[in-house]
């Protein structure tokens, strides 16, 4: 934690150095990151969730089947979104997990959707939060591997894509104004290009990562809410369709990579 | 004849059943696509859901974006001469307000999101994608620099001129542009315009030394 600060403090404290410098300093505060992540003690909280009975029927998560099979968790979060038969649709990591209690512990859609995320600074994160960095946490050192066989697996892959050059609102953003282009930046955000499988690999194996600005741990859903925020879209619902079809076609583009989350980012 | 009959009757439905059972991924249509993400999103007070009706520009910029062609030269030329067609410049014919107030307006990233209150001011946020004074090392690189802007160009009518409409609606010189219209959307004052036009073109600016 205290080199963490020194980092901080010395990317703060930075002199009008040239760009190059400023760039070298930032990916070493990244580094510095890296060495520990407080996003492993809401891993735990998570698991604690998954093994407790809970809800009005009185059962624990143990038997969610998130798509490789009841129980199984263990690289289950690197071949989602999937289609499920049960529930004859595709569904990312969180829908699941979300459908898993209300269906096995009895939970409504409403109680569970109402906060999903921790937003305000200092907040407890929330039970999903805890979940997801369980489940997640568990495909750690996976290959993404999105099935897309079932016909319902490529039509949230093409409707994803759709969506990702869609532009609209006041500021005529698409999600590919920010991430169809190599080597662009906000501010000093490197941005990933999604039509480069590295960036892409990149980036949706570290979803959902620990923000340290924000003391938090986010999940992917939560990622693209904030996205469409700053695109000035109104606000991206929880568990909604675009939700899930843009994590489907970032997955599509990530296959190959290897899941590193909960990851740690600035 | 009644064999004829049976026969064909009997590859109807197999061709149907075939249909029903093999049905392959479909693409999805536009009109899906708006549904979809009109059923997606929430309107908040200030950010609603007519948001994500397109403009005829929007819907052009977005289809070449996604099969990675160039707009037809006829579309662009078009939808760049009603842009241009569009921008107001200041009634008074005084282009440069306050340098420092434009500072601020070029760093607020505030205004406009679902999040913010409806009384917010919107800023311009232009450091998150282009540097400007070369003091602030936080600038993204999604635009060109504008270090240096009016002393490189001079402050002659033309170029306050020019640099209006490149602010008000960036459309007017390259449709797809990436850079919101700042004044045709309504999101910066007329008043805010001059002070961001000042920051880059008053010889007293930072961004000109």
């Amino acid at each position: 934690m205290k080199r963490f600060i020194a980092a901080a403090l010395a990317l703060c404290a930075l002199p009008l150095a040239a760009q190059q410098d400023a760039q070298k300093e930032i990916e070493r505060y990244r580094q510095l990151l890296a060495d520990g992540n407080p996003a492993e003690l809401l891993e735990m909280r998570g698991e604690g969730l998954w093994k407790q009975k809970r809800g009005p029927k009185n059962v624990s998560l143990e038997q969610c089947d998130l798509g490789i099979g009841a129980g199984k968790i263990e690289g289950a979060y690197a071949q989602l979104p999937r289609y499920f038969a049960d529930v004859d649709r595709v569904m990312d990591a969180e829908s699941r997990i979300v459908h898993c209690q209300m269906s096995l512990q009895g939970f409504t859609r409403e109680e569970l959707t109402r906060r999903p995320y921790s937003l305000t600074q200092g907040e407890r994160q929330t039970d999903h939060e805890a979940l997801t960095a369980y489940v997640v946490g568990l495909s750690r050192g996976v290959k993404v591997a999105l099935p897309q066989g079932h016909p319902k697996e490529k039509e949230s892959y093409l409707r994803g894509e759709k969506m990702f050059f869609y532009k609209g609102g006041p500021y005529d953003f698409a999600c590919s104004t920010c991430h169809g282009v190599d080597g662009q930046r906000i501010r000093l955000q490197d941005l990933p290009n999604f039509q480069k499988p590295d960036n892409a690999q990149r980036a949706f194996t570290t979803w959902p990562a620990y923000r340290v600005s924000q003391g938090a741990m986010r999940t992917m859903q939560w990622r693209l809410y904030d996205c469409f925020r700053q695109q000035r879209f109104p606000e991206l619902a929880f568990l909604s369709q675009a939700s899930v079809d843009l994590i489907t076609y970032m997955g599509v583009k990530a296959q190959g990579g290897t899941m590193d989350s909960p990851a740690i980012k600035r | 004849m009644k064999t004829k009959i049976l026969f064909v009757l009997c590859a109807t439905i197999v061709i149907a059943s075939c249909a029903t059972v093999a049905t392959g991924p479909k693409a999805p249509t536009d009109t899906e696509i708006v549904e979809a993400l009109k059923s997606s999103f929430k309107e908040t007070a200030t950010a609603k859901i007519d948001r994500l009706d397109q403009s005829e520009l929007q819907r052009a910029c977005s289809i070449a974006a996604e099969i990675g062609k160039d707009l037809d030269p006829k579309v662009r030329e078009s939808l760049q001469a009603k842009a241009l067609a569009g921008v107001k410049y200041p009634a008074d014919n005084k282009y440069l307000g306050d340098w420092k107030r434009g500072e601020s307006i070029a760093q607020s990233g505030r205004g406009l999101q679902f999040s913010d209150a409806a009384n917010t001011v919107a800023g311009g946020n232009c450091y998150a994608c282009h540097q400007i004074d070369k003091a602030e090392i936080s600038h993204g690189n999604i635009g060109p620099t504008l270090w240096n802007y009016g002393k490189l160009r001079g402050g002659s009518e033309p170029i306050l001129k020019y640099t209006w409409a490149r602010i008000w609606n960036s459309h007017a010189f390259n449709a797809c542009a990436n850079m919101p219209r700042f004044g045709d959307a309504g999101i910066l004052t007329e008043a805010q315009m001059k002070d961001v036009m000042a920051l880059l073109l008053d010889p007293e600016s930072p961004v000109n030394k």
